[in-house]
């Protein structure tokens, strides 16, 4: 038995192997009954009259809807913008050594993350049962500026400030996560370069800390997107509120639900693409493999592929240390 | 008390003085009364074995760490403090980071900025501290990154280059601030063996120049090469002092041969 014998080739490279790969008839199996599955509920929503597709697809480009969808647009970019904004502040008066700005961010998170977003939403639309007249002087002294306050607070601001300071305290956390996840070497040989405090953070700990904080600040984007079809509870003709003013017209429930749920998943599902984009581009220089896209992971599922890892299974704040 | 009390004029000749330095962390005291002096121009070589106290000295010298006793003086001046008579006052972050400005350090784990190039993590400093502008300071840049050998790979993010071209950027990081006294926190330590000679190399050229370094190293062919004074560091005090071929060649104390023996 000289196992040089045994080879094909004697010389030179060996034979590349092929080799029989691992049946897998378990997933055969499955994809016929999800096959099947699938097929009735197709089924099911074709032929059943109660969804009434044609009224669906009117309902989809209906000019209240498309209004509504705009003030979903508008409401959700605003209140992310208060939010990653806010976050960042609160995130930074958070690790502060100064007790008082610490202190005041964790109230502030304290209260905004500890209530449910819908009762605070309603508060601030009521703020002018407790407060009719907002102004601007000198505390427990002469007012320069006032205003009535249904006036200053329309009912969008009332959505914008409910969901943004809501989202604000999130992110906040998000982002300190964020911070802290980059080393303390990276601070230190800032500090040694003579760099203050604000440098040190706008510079350097801040823009690593983005690998980190984009992931999560996109899924909270798309949940923003989502929660904010709470404004409907006051009155704010978003997306939601603006297919249940026509449902409540028409008494066709169903199928403008489906309306509105078919553009929140188009708007989620662009969002969800855009976010693997941002990513693989703050994952560029820290990962050796970047994240699939879409497409990839669409056709690796097919080929059988092992998923590549992805930015989350990589530890973040990777030292100056190792040559990749 | 008559020690503590020496104006700070008396320091003048010292690039870095040390009067009975103590520091502790909680309950830990990890520095016990370490007096030194490394005069202008100088190579000081802190060796001793881990848990000695060595790095934490030499963090002290630039305020990365507060001392809790004694005095500490870089160039006649009292390290994060000022002193008015009796009185001790703590200097304001922007005094502090002022003082930093003078003092070049070199981190074991090189501590590039990951997100920049080599070059753009040279000139950070120059241009955001300094308030250089960033045309001078990439002329600049690119010379020094010339100097360490590394001109090439300018446009380089640290994770393409090795370790030691690392190192060597971090030193033209430190070199782009010209400073008047550089600090080397074991800077090989975390090297390929056959990566070291390139950053001892760097450091060689830098002394031979006449920059005042203090270098904690277990290195102990270039602390015997290049080093004009070494302090043998153990469990918080200084052990043993002199010229770095007498020390390593003819050490006094137990403590020391015994380390040697472990090291050499």
């Amino acid at each position: 038995m000289n196992p040089i014998d045994q080879g094909s080739v004697k010389t030179g490279r060996p034979e590349t192997i092929k080799a029989v790969p691992v049946r897998h008839p378990g997933r055969w199996a499955g994809a016929v009954v999800v096959a099947v599955l699938a097929a009735m509920l197709i089924h099911a929503l074709v032929t059943n009259p109660a969804f009434q597709w044609s009224v669906v697809g009117d309902t989809l480009f209906n000019d209240q809807i498309l209004h509504g969808l705009l003030v979903t647009l508008e409401l959700t970019a605003l209140a992310m913008v208060m939010g990653v904004v806010g976050g960042i502040i609160l995130a930074v008066m958070r690790l502060s050594p100064n007790p008082l700005l610490s202190g005041v961010a964790w109230v502030y998170i304290w209260i905004f993350r500890g209530t449910p977003v819908l009762v605070q939403l309603v508060f601030w639309n009521f703020l002018a049962a407790i407060w009719p007249k907002l102004s601007i002087g000198i505390p427990f002294g002469p007012e320069f500026v006032s205003g009535s306050t249904n006036a200053l607070i329309p009912v969008f601001v009332a959505a914008l400030l409910g969901l943004g300071l809501n989202e604000a305290a999130y992110m906040a956390e998000i982002v300190r996560g964020g911070l802290q996840s980059v080393s303390e070497g990276q601070t230190e040989a800032a500090h040694a370069l003579g760099m203050s405090q604000f440098q040190t953070m706008k510079r350097i700990v801040l823009p690593q800390a983005m690998r980190v904080i984009i992931p999560p600040t996109g899924n909270e984007t798309i949940s923003m997107l989502k929660t904010s079809s709470l404004a409907s509870v006051i009155a704010l003709e978003e997306l939601y509120q603006a297919g249940h003013n026509i449902f409540s017209r028409t008494f066709q429930t169903i199928p403008v639900l489906i309306a509105v749920s078919i553009w929140y998943l188009v708007l989620t599902s662009i969002l969800t693409v855009g976010q693997y984009y941002i990513e693989r581009h703050y994952a560029r220089g820290a990962n050796r493999t970047l994240p699939p896209t879409p497409l990839q992971r669409v056709r690796g599922m097919f080929t059988g592929r092992r998923k590549p890892t992805t930015a989350h299974d990589v530890v973040p704040g990777l030292e100056g240390g190792g040559h990749l | 008390m008559s020690d503590l009390e020496k104006t700070p004029a008396d320091a003048t000749r010292a690039m870095v003085r040390a009067e009975r330095v103590h520091k502790s962390y909680g309950l830990v005291e990890v520095l016990k009364g370490i007096d030194l002096e490394v005069k202008q121009g100088e190579v000081f070589v802190l060796v001793g074995p881990s848990g000695s106290g060595k790095s934490t000295f030499l963090r002290c010298i630039n305020h990365l760490e507060k001392i809790n006793a004694g005095r500490l003086y870089v160039d006649g001046d009292l390290v994060g403090y000022r002193q008015k008579g009796e009185k001790l006052y703590e200097l304001k972050d922007s005094e502090v980071a002022r003082q930093r400005r003078d003092i070049g350090m070199v981190f074991q784990h090189f501590n590039l900025f990951p997100h920049m190039t080599a070059l753009e993590n040279v000139i950070e400093a120059p241009v955001q501290v300094k308030g250089e502008t960033k045309a001078a300071a990439k002329e600049r840049g690119m010379a020094l990154l010339e100097r360490v050998g590394l001109a090439a790979k300018a446009g380089n993010y640290p994770s393409q280059l090795s370790g030691g071209q690392q190192q060597r950027v971090a030193i033209a990081r430190a070199l782009a601030m010209q400073p008047k006294l550089m600090l080397f926190d074991e800077p090989t330590s975390a090297l390929d063996p056959e990566l070291v000679g390139e950053v001892l190399d760097v450091m060689r050229g830098l002394a031979e120049e006449g920059m005042t370094m203090v270098v904690v190293t277990h290195e102990m062919g270039f602390a015997r090469e290049v080093g004009d004074a070494l302090v043998f560091m153990d469990g918080g005090v200084v052990v043993e002092s002199g010229d770095p071929r007498e020390v390593l060649s003819n050490p006094q104390h137990e403590r020391t041969k015994l380390f040697l023996s472990k090291v050499l």
